[in-house]
């Protein structure tokens, strides 16, 4: 079943004017910038808003749905951002193990600009944060949403305007990076039009989210709900406030920060550690909050322990970020703050990853057998675990040490592959069967495979850079016995050489469980006809807008 | 509280405005003194911006991702003041949108580089880092022979003049004079950037080829240029030493 033939005609007529618009869009830029990276986008758009054009052209006199769609959830959207999920893992993943392997290889690097290392690095964070934690978010949150609420998304064009809009903004950012377009913003180097396109699709997404819960039939919205809320609204904040910028010419892919200095600093790392928060915790607290009752067949544990959580979450975190600014030139006194924040925000971090693990009391057997629900209860430990250690880090005498080394890497990597991607695959093995109609994965035992995989890749790769940053630290700050420094810098990088080589193993072992699973997944679509359970429909169906 | 919050869980803009105000305090709190309390930074009166050839260079520098492995940022630890000379003012990059403080040592931090190894040895290692420090693991960038574009170096000072860089109508008018000139020494348009940016402004072939114009030109000249912006950090440390 194509996409098209779940909209009715004149939601048909609707996308056809959007696609035109975009591919007006698209040309529009390109004739702007007549060459360079921004023609190259501007084309890119172009060619994607004629390939819809066609689709939905071409789909345009099928048949229609039918009438009673409205008593079914609508997951084809849902299906269509797992499908971009499993994508981006592979590419954000793939480029990343590439990367970690040219640290060890510096010579495997081709002598063209594109594959250079600096180029490809924020390829790897981008694939992986946005185009892998993103979709994932978006994917995931559409189908929490309606089961929370008992109803239909609100129409049925905002979703397909919301993915396909956020993986051209995600195209956009790793092509323009390769070809030399970055704003250097970690994690926000994409430029000025890419990121006044995103603001676009977040405001509809927030509105979509809005205007389906304004519909739901349960009275109460759902902690699940409260997380992406809060995931949707503060990105929004951050990405704004960090991306303020002056293009140098509007048919140039070339801007300013209107920040300098210190106060970019800040603003920086506000926005840098704050999308850790926002993007990487907040959404997929949210989706822990849904995933792991539903797979565990458990009530959350306590209600109340989650109202403490949140908005301990939601107000701590935003004050962390000048933690990386340490013994910078950034005033002493934000320094001092952001460390306190630090250290108090870990009461609401082991609040949400006690709540979980205490959840799945009484379902310890359901853990054992069932490595879905393995995935999810190993996400809540490695969140447990890297909130310790970044409230740890983020301690004033320790940060000395572990700035600037690859602790810090092992420390991110600890969150986003231990919690964040374990807790995507948990949800991605809960809801495919679900959306594709099915009891279970085409492949169950390919998901034993993948997570050990993942937990023996994750380990490896963690343990290696644990030990390569406090090497380094330590080698940096070693004096002799004459009040000289020990150790040239080389010789510090010359140290590194088997930890570099020990991560690539690590990440090459999580990203071949990744492919596993979307292998399975591409089973499971494809092995039956979609079949709605009786169960798992809106409470009191109503016709969409 | 329970009760309050019972309720608030059924209206969803009841939600929307208390996480826009719980997670706009912090952030107003830490962020907005920075513009307004006027120790954050301390303008020493020899800071000068970079010229149109070194901002080039710098361009090129974050064209490349330089950054991901590069800091620029000597914090105040005294292993920090040993490797690297004295630590980073933010005055010292109250020019530079965006900082380039970095967040991570790949390779070593760089914020005083300027002038501790000859151009030479910077092309060389450049070209192939490995030619110069065996057990170096940085990428080479061969590409950067290739001849410098300077279509959008006159918007681009524009730009940062309109954001309170102290670049004036005639620095915009003369920058791609100007980033020419710097690679051209004993010439005319060499002198004219001196008087523009001041005495203390390398002029020099940086590739070794007058002639031409190329991307190494404006690394180089850009590389020589950190922390060489002012001397305010090293007249601070002699004070604090003394």
């Amino acid at each position: 079943m194509t996409a098209a033939a779940t909209l009715s005609r004149s939601e048909r007529q609707i996308g056809f004017g959007l696609a035109f618009a975009l591919a007006l869009l698209g040309f529009i830029m390109a004739a702007a910038a007549r060459h360079g990276v921004m023609a190259v986008h501007g084309a890119m758009a172009l060619m994607l808003g004629l390939y819809l054009v066609f689709r939905i052209g071409g789909a345009f006199y099928d048949p229609e749905p039918s009438p009673d769609r409205a008593n079914q959830y609508y997951d084809a959207p849902t299906r269509f951002g797992i499908w971009m999920t499993l994508i981006w893992a592979i590419i954000g993943m793939g480029v990343g193990v590439w990367v970690a392997a040219l640290l060890y290889w510096p010579e495997a690097t081709p002598a063209v600009p594109w594959t250079s290392f600096g180029r490809l690095r924020p390829v790897h964070t981008t694939g992986v944060i946005f185009g892998f934690g993103g979709n994932a978010l978006i994917a995931t949150s559409l189908y929490v949403l309606q089961r929370t609420s008992r109803t239909r998304l609100a129409d049925s064009i905002s979703p397909w305007f919301i993915l396909i809009g956020f993986n051209l903004f995600c195209a956009w950012a790793v092509t323009g990076y390769v070809m030399g377009s970055t704003q250097s913003k970690e994690y926000a180097e994409a430029e000025w039009y890419a990121d006044l396109w995103l603001v676009v699709v977040w405001l509809v997404y927030f509105t979509l989210y809005i205007r389906t819960l304004a519909r739901r039939h349960e009275p109460h919205i759902y902690v699940a709900n409260w997380y992406y809320m809060a995931f949707i609204l503060v990105v929004a904040m951050l990405h704004i406030v960090n991306n303020l910028a002056l293009p140098v010419s509007f048919g140039a892919a070339k801007s300013f920060t209107i920040w300098a200095g210190v106060q970019d600093a800040m603003i920086q790392w506000w926005y840098g550690h704050n999308a850790v928060a926002f993007f990487l915790t907040a959404g997929f607290l949210g989706m822990l909050y849904y995933f792991l009752p539903v797979r565990s067949g458990r009530p959350i544990w306590s209600y109340r322990l989650s109202i403490v959580s949140f908005w301990g979450i939601v107000f701590f975190y935003i004050w962390v970020g000048s933690h990386h600014l340490h013994y910078t030139a950034l005033p002493y006194w934000v320094q001092t703050l952001g460390m306190t924040f630090s250290v108090m925000l870990l009461v609401p971090s082991w609040a949400s990853a006690g709540n979980a693990i205490a959840t799945l009391n009484g379902a310890w057997h359901k853990v054992r057998d069932d490595a879905t629900l393995r995935f999810m209860f190993v996400a809540a430990v490695f969140y447990g675990l890297s909130t310790f250690e970044g409230s740890f880090l983020a301690i004033r005498p320790v940060n000395s040490l572990s700035h600037y080394t690859d602790w810090t890497v092992g420390h991110v990597h600890s969150g986003t592959l231990g919690w964040v991607a374990m807790i995507i695959f948990g949800a991605i093995y809960t809801l495919v069967p679900q959306i594709s109609g099915c009891k279970e994965m085409a492949w169950p035992r390919a998901i034993e495979w993948h997570f050990w995989l993942a937990v023996g890749g994750t380990l490896i790769y963690v343990v290696a850079l644990w030990n390569a940053g406090i090497t380094q630290g330590l080698m940096w700050r070693a004096y002799d016995e004459n009040g000289a420094l020990s150790y040239s810098f080389v010789e510090s990088v010359q140290a590194m050489a088997p930890y570099y080589l020990l991560r690539t193993i690590g990440g090459a072992m999580f990203l071949s469980g990744a492919i596993i699973c979307t292998l399975n997944c591409r089973a499971t679509f494809r092995s039956t006809p979609p079949l709605h359970e009786a169960s798992d429909r809106p409470l009191n169906p109503q016709p969409a807008e | 509280m329970l009760k309050l919050h019972y309720n608030l869980e059924k209206l969803s803009m009841g939600l929307v405005a208390g996480i826009i105000v719980a997670a706009s305090i912090g952030g107003i709190v830490e962020i907005a003194p920075l513009f307004v309390i006027d120790e954050t930074i301390e303008m020493p009166d020899d800071m000068r911006p970079h010229t149109p050839l070194e901002l080039a260079g710098r361009e090129i520098y974050i064209r490349e991702g330089c950054y991901a492995c590069h800091s620029q940022m000597i914090r105040s630890l005294a292993d920090e003041l040993d490797r690297y000379g004295p630590y980073s003012l933010a005055a010292e990059s109250a020019y530079d949108h965006p900082m380039l403080w970095g967040s991570k040592r790949t390779g070593p931090d760089i914020a005083r580089l300027g002038g501790k190894y000859s151009d030479d040895w910077h092309v060389a290692h450049l070209i192939d880092p490995r030619s110069v420090v065996p057990a170096s693991i940085m990428p080479a960038y061969p590409w950067l022979m290739r001849p410098l574009d300077t279509r959008l170096l006159s918007d681009e000072l524009a730009t940062l003049a309109r954001l309170g860089v102290p670049y004036d109508p005639e620095m915009v008018a003369a920058a791609v004079a100007d980033a020419r000139g710097q690679s051209q020494p004993d010439s005319d348009a060499g002198d004219a950037v001196r008087d523009r940016y001041g005495d203390g402004i390398a002029v020099r072939a940086f590739d070794g080829d007058p002639s031409q114009l190329t991307e190494m030109d404006a690394v180089v000249a850009y590389l020589q240029s950190l922390g060489a912006l002012t001397d305010a950090a090293y007249d601070l440390l002699a004070g604090e030493t003394e």
